[in-house]
């Protein structure tokens, strides 16, 4: 067990024996890179800083992930302030021998562009800068600080007031208010309570959750001992996909990590207060990241959906009251406590305060992870921060939201990204994916694409969703060859409406809003494929 | 211990009503006559909220709420059969209809069937939607019941008896979507069925003809669900 006050040591040590080095060639290792070899590119740096004998003068690190994957592998040069995009193992000579000097030129990538400089960081701040396996490197970054404040100068109460006035809303796709979820779990009966972080980022596509847990894992572990300190919790579950093996192995040797510093497990940091968390990995069905459906997984029942109320905050894990947030939502504990709630709340719109992280994706420039603060318009996302679209191809829509979100047309660019701006335009922030889709693509597809997707992930239970994505499915396959009539569109837009509003869960609920979106600003596309079609008026 | 529960008055398509808070919206229909259709809700059992026939409209409230797993509240409003709903169940019994087969005249629970029975109460007379055709099996292994999965509803009324009250738990239901259907065990034949007890509770409390004795002429399979509910008020006046 280690007191507060060794843990400053610790991290002053660290941060002496880092500053020994002269440069700190930084390189990713998170999924994405790493896919690429990026592996390899830390051995081949390693072995040239060898042989110029500049062991003592330069450090090499592994890192998460630096955010513009598209452009990966990618390394970073401190205190240069240089960052190297598409490098090879060839490549590992000349940017160690380029130390100090002009940067190796054909893989130099320029850092302000505004795929950079319009970002604002708080949940990815140490993604890409800390190496993810040493608690010690997140100690240097005010690691554990926000829990030491929490547990010894302010009540559980205090502690769920900043949440509360940080405006912060849960970042796994309902946009609830995470404070005013704290104070119902800290107010419901029982001695044993619960904390669940949701891991399970089902999204296709998506890779939000992922990056923050190989990136900066101890985060989530700060942010889940600071709420079940909030809510009067002993247990926590990390739910993870079993598909992400690097997550998962980055996230046990955390927990380690942890407990062997007194951050986690019996007397934390010396308070008295004892809070342990164990991993399950969940083997990836969709639905199970539904959080009744994830409770039921944890608790070794078939990952099915069941009626809320009672909610999680009642009626949870066997029965006790349980608090269940995403990963992102964790993230942004540590910061909040730290710099209080009312800087969160300085950020962003009147109903959505702080940052968001999207995964941009599709036809576009830039693809990758970003962080923006809520409120940034649209276009700033797709035209400057992700460099427009490809080519000589024009821009058609983006679909946020993920499989049950929604494609929003080009004469919506300009509104403030929110939770609630969004769904006005008939999608959802969801998890935050962000497909990009330029003039060549075929909204109907996209719906088309998105049904099968939610028709195969549909648990079965509920009729509206079992047997509703299935015919919804069918009826755009009609449509989308050029079989459907006008009754189909009249019974396909009866479907979505049944769904929506008589399905168990959110997946049968918001399932149609692909459907929906294209028929309110695509209509066109429909009724071109449909061969009773009333001839359009001019 | 002395079980005290609060009373709460509401009001059910415009009647005056009342009940405790432990009970819910159908619980107090029904105690009044108010008719609201329901098909994978039994007494007896526990409540899955999965069918969704008997959803019904709050006052004031955005979603619609499954009658049979949502409590009373004081001055709520409740309506049960308005224009909204009434299309509603209709559709789901056609999505229903759809995804099987549920020829009734060749079917041995024709005229006893609570799938049929909804159909004809509710006024679905016909399927808009093409039939799925899905591939589903039929298991006439064991010695005495069959499962016909072409005509289950994936009420898990038989998974539920099964569990909660003969408590085998032979019944599971495997797969997702359109594919999930009741399996024996860990999906073997019903006659090679370790865990059953030919009891013969899940053929009782199945709705349809998917679940049925074997032998039986067409229409003759008459269902008997009555011993649920002495059988669980037994157990609670057991339990104390
Ligand atoms: C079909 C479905 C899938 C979901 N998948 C996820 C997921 O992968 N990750 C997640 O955090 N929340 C997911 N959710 C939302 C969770 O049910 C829950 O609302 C969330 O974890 C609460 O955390 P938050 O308040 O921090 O957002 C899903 C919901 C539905 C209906
Ligand atoms: S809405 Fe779909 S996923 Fe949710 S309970 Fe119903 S069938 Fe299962
Ligand atoms: S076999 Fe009968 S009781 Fe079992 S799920 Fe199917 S319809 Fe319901
Ligand atoms: S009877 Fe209520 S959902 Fe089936």
């Amino acid at each position: 067990m280690m007191t507060y006050e060794e843990l400053q040591e610790l991290a002053a040590s660290e941060v002496e024996k880092q500053e020994q080095h002269d440069y700190c060639v930084r390189v990713c290792l998170a999924a994405g890179c790493l896919s690429l070899y990026n592996d390899e590119i830390k051995n081949a740096l390693e072995i040239a800083v060898e042989d110029r004998g500049l062991g003592d003068k330069v450090a090499i690190k592994g890192v998460g992930c630096m955010g513009l994957c598209a452009a990966g592998p990618l390394v970073s040069v401190e205190p240069d302030g240089v960052l190297y995009e598409r490098v090879s193992v060839d490549d590992a000579p000349a940017i160690i021998d380029a130390l100090g000097k002009d940067p190796v030129e054909h893989i130099h990538c320029p850092l302000d562009i505004p795929f950079f400089e319009r970002q604002q960081k708080i949940v990815l701040e140490n993604s890409g800068v800390v190496d993810p396996e040493s608690i010690e490197d997140y100690l240097t970054r005010q690691g554990y600080e926000a829990l030491m404040i929490a547990l010894t100068e302010m009540s559980s109460a205090e502690v769920i007031d900043e949440v509360v006035r940080s405006g912060l809303r849960g970042r796994g796709g309902g946009g609830y208010p995470t404070g005013l979820k704290w104070q119902t779990v800290a107010k419901a009966m029982g001695d044993t309570k619960y904390v669940i972080c949701n891991g399970d980022e089902g999204d296709p596509g998506a890779f939000m959750d992922r990056s923050v847990l190989e990136s900066d894992p101890h985060r989530i572990v700060e942010g889940m001992v600071i709420a079940a300190y909030a809510v009067g919790a002993q247990k926590g579950y990390i739910y993870v996909r079993a598909e992400y093996p690097l997550a998962i192995e980055r996230l046990k040797l955390a927990l380690r990590q942890a407990r062997r510093h007194g951050v986690l497990g019996d007397n934390i940091l010396g308070t008295g207060f004892n809070f342990n968390i164990e991993i399950r990995l969940g083997a990836g069905a969709y639905v199970c990241g539904e959080e009744t459906a994830l409770m039921a997984s944890i608790e070794g029942n078939r990952g099915n959906p069941r009626p809320r109320p009672p909610y999680p905050a009642d009626h949870g894990l066997w029965g006790d009251s349980t608090l269940i947030n995403n990963v992102e939502t964790f993230a942004n504990i540590a910061p909040i406590v730290r710099n209080g709630g009312d800087w969160y709340a300085s950020i962003g719109t009147e109903g959505s305060k702080g940052t968001k992280v999207f995964a941009l994706a599709g036809q576009i420039q830039n693809t990758g992870l970003i962080e923006v603060p809520m409120g940034i318009t649209l276009r700033e996302i797709v035209e400057e921060i992700g460099g427009g679209t490809p080519g000589e191809k024009a821009f058609k829509a983006v679909q946020t939201g993920g499989p049950t979100g929604g494609c929003i047309p080009k004469e919506y660019l300009d509104v403030p990204v929110d939770f609630d701006s969004l769904v006005e335009l008939g999608s959802i922030m969801g998890s935050g994916g962000m497909i990009v889709m330029d003039e060549t693509s075929s909204m109907l597809g996209v719906a088309r694409y998105f049904m099968e997707f939610c028709m195969t992930e549909s648990c079965g239970k509920c009729i509206p969703c079992r047997v509703g994505t299935a015919q919804m499915f069918r009826l755009l396959d009609k449509i989308t060859k050029g079989q459907g009539t006008m009754t189909d569109l009249e019974l396909l837009e009866e479907l979505c409406d049944l769904t929506k509003y008589a399905s168990l869960c959110g997946l049968g609920q918001s399932a149609p809003n692909p459907v929906l979106s294209t028929l309110r600003y695509f209509r066109h596309e429909y009724l071109e494929q449909i061969i009773d079609a009333p001839e359009p008026v001019a | 211990m002395a079980v005290r529960s609060r009373i709460k008055t509401l009001k059910i398509d415009g009647r005056d009503v009342s009940g405790h808070e432990d009970e819910s919206i159908l619980d107090i229909a029904r105690e009044n006559n108010i008719y609201i259709p329901t098909l994978c809700q039994l007494d007896g059992l526990s409540i899955v909220g999965a069918c969704r026939l008997c959803l019904v409209e709050v006052q004031g409230w955005r979603k619609l709420v499954p009658a049979c797993a949502t409590y009373i509240e004081e001055g709520m409003e409740v309506f049960t059969n308005t224009e909204r709903l009434q299309n509603y169940r209709r559709m789901i019994l056609e999505l229903l209809f759809s995804e099987g087969n549920h020829i009734c005249a060749i079917c041995v629970s024709n005229g006893n069937c609570e799938l049929q029975d909804l159909a004809q109460k509710l006024g679905m007379d016909h399927v808009r939607f093409p039939n799925l055709q899905p591939v589903r099996t039929v298991d006439m292994t064991h010695e005495r019941f069959v499962v016909d999965r072409n005509r289950c509803v994936l009420c898990a009324r038989c998974v539920r008896v099964c569990d909660e009250i003969e408590g085998a738990h032979t019944w599971d239901i495997k797969g997702r979507g359109v594919d999930a259907r009741v399996i024996p065990d860990l999906d073997i034949d019903w006659g090679d069925s370790p865990t059953c007890t030919s009891c013969g509770k899940c053929v009782n409390v199945c709705p349809t003809g998917a679940l049925v004795v074997k032998g039986q002429p067409s229409g003759e399979m008459i269902k008997r669900q009555e011993f649920l509910v002495y059988l669980s008020e037994i157990r609670e006046a057991r339990n104390g």
